[in-house]
């Protein structure tokens, strides 16, 4: 059992109250001295740059992590937890980023694990035997569902369900254990902005019934549109604390960041488009599993000195799209063409080296390598160019030279050729990988969620460069799943769902709520 | 004809019984995340215990219950090695089955002098009808218990998405350790009935590839009880098929050669996998060890 002491507050002392956390992690100091509150029947957001310590906070008033200094309050009575389960007990859910579902299994049984319960007349089984009892547990759903207003096919395997609804299966997971205080971590990182609406009206639903909501973010919009109040955390401490109504996207960006930001992408005029920097031709191809055509006959085209944007939720062929441009031989049918030049038939490394630059979309699995030094990275691919080799070895000084100038170019901290790629902070190995692949000095450019896991200050960089090579005449091809960020870099913005191009809009015609109906299949 | 029909079903009986009781064991086991290549070993060590208590006690009962309980010691091994300590469920299951093709027969030399096998048991020692109806029943719990019990969905969800049910509050890895042990039982049961109702005595490798047989039914029938059971319903049919065609001579006279028609149990079931393997989905977790976050 947890243990229970009683504060001085009483009936309404707020939901949650964090009073100075510390949680230390090796040398890192995760959570230094946090504290703040949540009150009762409210959204609150939890906001801050990857390792601000938010998500330290989060699990430590979970039960995931113990702190090691400081107070957790729930309901005015102070708490310590042995795991998750005693959280769970004292009316706290967690719905984790990567859910919790096991996809062959109903709805029904998801929701239900862990808290079955049986009929009387099998209790001279022993607990774990008896059967369970999936009448009640319906009953008891289908109530949650109706008050909520969350309905859910119970029997249909999960997997086959959208991904809007596997988080509604989610939340009634918490509701059917009587959570009272909800914590979603970045829960509108899979959603279309269809199933965003929705999730908002969900939860401002629950905030009616008097549930408290805690969402983890980094999407500052969205923070503005569903949270009554604001934490900002940075560096492991939190920076403010405000009213959503009294503030604005560029002071949370501030805080955040601990220096005045540009949220908004100043955009170059677009040169002149030239030629094809890439043409694809009715690309097909099967997934890795067989079976299921994961493309089902895509063609685009990209003009140097334009930025084509691909959105649609993840999952829907942009992985494939990308696959098949650098390995086209594994393709079902279809051509590519790289500057002109049919490239179906060649391998990788030639493709690159006709002036490809390249920003895998996962830069742990194809990016970097995570236990070699940066200098070796930066060298990853160029290793065999003219300037960094000379009768099949290796220049490794003028290699040395290349890395400190592109370090200090790309502003990659720290400066040091010797450190471990793995060492680096998310930001910083993106800019690695941006350094190294403009070495290349690339006429066409492929970026794969180019901003994914890298702070404010760092996604402004990579914006910029990205920019920077198209004003040099370079095509650039975008793949990503944030929307925001397709919408302000693009100059043509193509959906992708289930394997199809299904809508096309130049900059001027791009409207986020036209192409969030496309991104779900209603185009 | 309606004879030979006859003593064909029978015969497809007996033999499908062992197979059963040890793609069961299979199921428990996998259905919860760990790998059973050992159902062989298990097998193995599940048959010597049986007819040696067997010859000693004279009660077949008593056989089945060593035969149960070597499964099971067998089982504590195996967990031990890949969910305590998380060693490969291959390397460890194959270093298993090694054990258990070496350990009876240096026994049998221990307590009979004979490097064979263990003596022959007397009739009245020994099983008849006993296992079909064993087996039958075991398959009806074990359908009844997946489908409805807490433990069989805490089974399936430790296979499936382990990290669901830890936080749903339950232990995976306890959860996998009880799922091993009874796939232990019934897998040294199946053993048992290898040398105390088919035969009258262990002889060395008498499984004779039965646990990678059952493995193969496992997976032709999706890890599914009732499916499951019909695949080692089809190898037992191609067994006593076997057995019936020994000595059968074609039309010249000339007796198929037996080593040919022996094989015929095992090109069904490198037949049907080859045909099946590919639209199987084993469960998702099946053979990672699990470590709490």
């Amino acid at each position: 059992m947890p243990r229970t002491e009683t504060s001085a507050s009483g009936a309404e002392a707020p939901a949650v109250e964090l009073v100075g956390l510390s949680k230390t992690f090796g040398s890192v100091r995760a959570n230094d001295a946090v504290s703040f509150r949540v009150e009762r029947g409210s959204i609150h957001g939890v906001i801050g740059e990857n390792g601000a310590g938010k998500s330290t906070a989060m699990k430590m008033l979970y039960g995931i992590y113990t702190p090691d200094a400081g107070k957790i309050l729930v309901e005015g009575k102070v708490r310590r937890w042995r795991s998750p389960q005693d959280a769970i007990a004292a009316g706290i859910g967690m719905v984790h980023q990567h859910f919790m579902l096991a996809g062959p299994h109903s709805a029904l049984d998801n929701i239900l694990l862990g808290a079955e319960t049986s009929r009387r007349a099998w209790s001279w089984l022993p607990p774990p035997l008896r059967p369970i009892d999936r009448s009640a547990a319906r009953a008891k759903l289908q109530a949650l569902a109706e008050r909520y207003s969350l309905p859910v096919d119970w029997d249909t395997p999960v997997e086959r369900l959208p991904v809007g609804i596997q988080q509604r299966i989610e939340i009634l997971k918490l509701l059917y254990r009587d959570a009272r205080i909800l914590i979603l971590d970045e829960p509108t990182a899979v959603l279309t902005p269809q199933e965003t609406q929705d999730l908002f009206a969900n939860l401002r639903r629950l905030r009616g019934e008097g549930k408290t909501v805690l969402i983890i973010t980094h999407k500052l919009k969205e923070v503005m549109a569903v949270t009554d109040r604001v934490t900002v955390f940075r560096g492991g401490k939190v920076t403010g604390g405000v009213e959503t109504e009294a503030t604005s996207p560029q002071e949370l960006a501030d805080l955040m960041v601990g220096r005045a930001v540009h949220l908004q992408v100043k955009v170059p005029p677009q040169p002149e488009p030239g030629q094809a920097a890439l043409r694809l031709r009715d690309l097909k191809l099967t997934g890795r599993e067989g079976g299921v055509e994961r493309l089902k006959g895509v063609s685009l085209e990209v003009r140097s000195g334009e930025v084509v944007g691909i959105a649609g939720v993840e999952g829907n062929g942009q992985s494939e799209l990308l696959e098949s441009i650098l390995r086209p031989a594994e393709l079902l049918s279809g051509r590519v063409e790289v500057l002109g030049q049919d490239v179906t038939d060649l391998p990788t490394a030639e493709i690159k080296a006709m002036g490809v630059g390249w920003v895998p979309e996962d830069r742990h699995r194809d990016g970097l390598l995570l236990n070699r030094p940066v200098r070796e990275n930066f060298l990853l691919g160029l290793q065999s160019s003219a300037a960094f080799s000379r009768s099949g070895l290796v220049q490794w000084g003028e290699v040395d030279a290349a890395v400190k100038r592109a370090l200090e170019e790309y502003d990659v901290r720290p400066r040091d050729p010797d450190v471990n790629a793995g060492g680096l902070s998310g930001g910083n190995q993106q800019k690695l990988i941006i350094a190294r692949e403009f070495e290349r000095k690339p006429r066409l450019l492929v970026a794969a969620q180019p901003t994914r896991g890298v702070d404010v200050g760092a996604i402004e960089f990579i914006h910029d460069r990205i920019l920077k090579a198209r004003t040099e005449g370079a095509g650039v091809l975008l793949v990503s799943s944030e929307l925001d960020e397709v919408l302000a870099l693009s100059d043509r913005i193509l959906v992708l769902y289930e394997g199809r191009i299904v809508a096309e809009f130049t900059r001027a015609q791009a409207d986020e709520k036209r192409i969030g109906a496309a991104m779900g299949g209603s185009a | 004809m309606f004879e030979e029909l006859w003593a064909i079903l029978a015969s497809t009986i007996r033999v499908t019984t062992p197979l059963l009781f040890a793609a069961l064991g299979g199921l428990y086991s996998e259905r919860s995340g760990v790998v059973n290549i050992a159902l062989e070993g298990k097998m193995l060590v599940g048959a010597f215990a049986a007819a040696a208590v067997a010859l000693a006690t004279h009660s077949p009962w008593l056989g089945a219950a060593a035969g149960a309980g070597a499964g099971a010691l067998a089982g504590v091994a195996y967990a031990l090695f890949v969910i305590r300590w998380r060693a490969d469920q291959i390397v460890a299951g194959t270093a298993i089955n090694f054990l258990a093709i070496g350990l009876p027969p240096f026994l049998c030399k221990v307590l009979y002098d004979s490097t064979g096998g263990t003596p022959s048991l007397a009739l009245s020692d020994r099983f008849t009808f006993e296992p079909v109806a064993l087996v039958a029943l075991a398959l009806l719990l074990t359908w009844f218990w997946m489908r409805r019990s807490r433990s069989g969905l805490w089974v399936q969800f430790a296979g499936e998405h382990p990290q669901a049910l830890d936080a749903a509050g339950v232990g995976v890895n306890r959860t996998r350790w009880m799922a091993v042990l009874m796939g232990g039982v019934l897998a040294g049961v199946g053993g048992a009935t290898l040398s105390i109702s088919l035969s009258s005595s262990f002889t060395r490798e008498m499984s004779a590839g039965r646990g990678f047989m059952a493995l193969a039914a496992l997976i032709l029938g999706k890890w599914r009880p009732l499916p499951t059971a019909a695949a080692c319903v089809l190898f037992g049919l191609a067994d006593a098929m076997q057995i019936r065609l020994q000595g059968v001579k074609l039309g010249g006279g000339a007796p198929i050669p037996t080593q040919f028609i022996q094989i015929l149990p095992y090109v069904v079931t490198i037949l049907v996998l080859a045909g099946v393997v590919g639209q199987s989905r084993a469960p998702k977790a099946l053979g990672l060890s699990f470590r709490k976050a």
